[in-house]
């Protein structure tokens, strides 16, 4: 590096500094592996301690008789996790690509500063909040069940969608928004035609980011969904289950063969939201090179 | 040209009285989107708080802050036991702090590392392996650290601190099976990509000119580091600590998974503790109604240490300009 140049000087404060430099390099080369191995090892034994559990019959059998033996699978969670991932993103993206609209076509309203300030504070609330408020609002109502679950995970994806969206569609070039207006196409012709179509890509990105970290809740789902032995098909009314839940459950059982169980779904969820993260990145890098 | 412009018929749109009433709906349409979030995030406050409230007042905000004895009832109607949350207060505080505390400096460590040493070759794969372990779930995290990670590296690390540095308080033996320890350094794990990612955003947004000018005057690039990009990152390094710690107050599963459920507040960090958070799912399913009041003022009492520090942080992190990424959220 350049900075090497100064260095070759003689002299006892310019080998101090050059000494202090590289020591401080090896400090941070050493922090970065303290950092990284841990983070390493959790992919790492995740695959390792599920992959063995992971047998076909896990991924198509929900829980046998009983929990102390082997085998059996998540199937339930698997599609309890799919089921309620799939409602609230139907909850989610329409109000929450709505609202990035609000704040993108209608930037001098008065809602606008509030409305993108309280989304900013709403990613920061702890998602067992969140479960502990569909919990007093919908379950004291209407019970435990698939519905109120999806509830909690839209009100999760709901502010990550609206600040993902919203920076999305500010890259939207104006010249093709002004290329609309000149040939008379109004408004919202503009951006359902122009603007959603432009940003596509990008929207598809946050969305999958956001579904990615629904599914990996735990939380709020104890308190909503509550839990099921079997797959759960009914709207609402019957607690559901999901890959969280099950891992939450069994990972402190007792039971080996549901430790084993657990890591198996460990894996399973992993997969799911890396390959969802993986893609949807994938998706932004390719917009990004065009 | 005269095909064209048939096809797309400026004007013609324009002039429709239904092109008109779209704009109004439009508007309706994606104002109503907006209000909901704001409404979603009143009514969360409200009715919450409303539902804590005979908690708080049954209690007392002081002594449901300070005091240490919670004993549920089972009363369907009325508050019947005695609710005080300074325990788990205590438990959430020593876990947030001990990973902040180990996140921090790996964070900066890791941006600066990606930000100045590593070539692009390097700092890029790196960043975004950093970004895809913000994405995995916090269960997974709880399992790793409940069945791998605490027995095989935690414990002899527990062992061999109680055995050395016992004599100070945090640090005393003996070494429980579960305590605010492993939470405390899985927590850190955890949160530890998420700060790496807002920090080194900062250290990227840092002026090359100014780098250049250091080097110029033959500074090495330690002190490039040290004396020019982390000073003037310093705010941003503030918000993205309280944004960690933020996530940190509000993690719930792995520190259920790891805390050990104590009932008393020990200084020890050895010693079985509970998080707020943690008690909330550890104990929803067997709570009387009354109970579950309890568990919603703890909620809420989370609810608005977490709001205070991240809107703090934001306005922090805001004031440096926009800073895209999905880290944040």
């Amino acid at each position: 590096m350049t900075a090497a140049v100064s260095l070759r000087a003689t002299g006892a404060r310019a080998r101090r500094r050059a000494f202090v430099n590289a020591a401080m390099h090896a400090v941070l080369g050493l922090a970065v592996l303290a950092a990284l191995v841990p983070l390493f090892l959790i992919i790492a034994v995740t695959i390792a301690q599920g992959l063995p559990a992971m047998t076909t019959e896990f991924l198509t059998s929900t829980f046998n008789f009983s929990r102390r033996v082997q085998g059996g699978g998540y199937l339930h969670g698997l599609i309890g996790t799919l089921y309620m991932g799939g409602l609230a993103t139907l909850m989610a993206v329409p109000i929450g690509i709505a609202a990035a609209l609000f704040l993108t076509e209608f930037p001098r309203s008065r809602l606008a500063a509030p409305i993108r300030f309280f989304a900013d504070v709403m990613t920061g609330v702890p998602s067992v909040f969140v479960g502990l408020f569909v919990y007093a609002v919908l379950v004291r109502q209407i019970g435990f069940g698939t519905f109120v679950g999806a509830v909690s995970l839209a009100i999760i994806m709901l502010p990550i969608i609206v600040r993902s969206a919203e920076e999305i569609l500010r890259t939207v070039p104006g010249d093709l928004k002004r290329g609309s207006y000149a040939l008379g196409a109004r408004q919202w012709q503009t951006v359902f035609r122009v603007t959603l179509p432009a940003a596509a890509s990008g929207l598809t990105t946050g969305v999958m980011l956001a579904v990615a970290r629904a599914l990996g809740e735990t939380a709020p789902l104890v308190l909503t969904a509550l839990a099921a032995q079997t797959v759960v098909l009914d709207f609402q009314g019957q607690g559901q289950t999901a890959l969280p839940l099950l891992i939450f459950r069994e990972a402190r059982g007792a039971f080996a063969a549901g430790q084993e169980r657990a890591w198996a779904g460990a894996l399973e969820l992993m997969a799911l939201v890396l390959v969802l993260s993986i893609v949807a990145r994938a998706i932004a890098t390719r917009r990004a090179a065009r | 040209m005269t095909s064209r412009t048939t096809t797309l018929n400026p004007g013609g749109i324009a002039s429709s009285g239904r092109g008109r009433l779209g704009d109004r709906a439009f508007r309706w349409a994606v104002a109503a989107g907006g209000i909901t979030v704001l409404l979603i995030l009143a009514l969360m406050i409200g009715s919450t708080t409303l539902d804590a409230l005979p908690v708080f007042s049954s209690q007392g905000i002081v002594d449901f802050l300070t005091g240490i004895t919670w004993d549920p009832g089972v009363s369907r109607t009325e508050i019947t036991g005695t609710y005080q949350a300074g325990v788990f207060m205590f438990g959430t505080l020593v876990t947030s702090l001990l990973a902040i505390t180990l996140a921090l400096p790996l964070s900066i460590a890791i941006a600066l590392f990606l930000s100045d040493v590593a070539g692009p070759r390097v700092a890029r794969p790196l960043a975004y392996l950093v970004e895809l372990l913000a994405a995995i779930p916090s269960v997974v995290y709880g399992l790793w650290g409940l069945h791998f990670f605490a027995p095989t590296v935690l414990k002899p690390v527990a062992k061999f601190l109680s055995e050395t540095l016992g004599f100070i308080p945090i640090f005393e033996g003996p070494v429980v099976a579960f305590n605010p320890f492993y939470a405390g350094v899985v927590l850190a794990i955890m949160i530890l990509p998420i700060i790496t990612a807002i920090v080194h955003e900062i250290f990227r947004a840092a002026p090359a000119a100014e780098r250049q000018a250091a080097y110029a005057l033959g500074a090495t690039r330690w002190e490039v580091m040290w004396q020019v990009v982390v000073p003037r990152s310093r705010p941003g390094i503030v918000g993205a600590t309280m944004l960690g710690l933020g996530r940190a107050l509000g993690e719930t599963i792995a520190i259920a998974l790891l805390i050990g459920g104590g009932t008393t507040i020990n200084i020890s960090l050895f010693q079985q503790g509970e998080s707020i958070a943690a008690k909330i799912v550890n104990t929803f399913q067997e709570s009387a109604p009354e109970a579950i009041d309890a568990l919603i003022a703890l909620g809420v009492t989370l609810f608005a240490i977490t709001i205070v520090i991240n809107m703090a942080a934001r306005l922090i992190v805001r004031r440096l300009g926009d800073l895209s990424g999905e880290a944040i959220s």
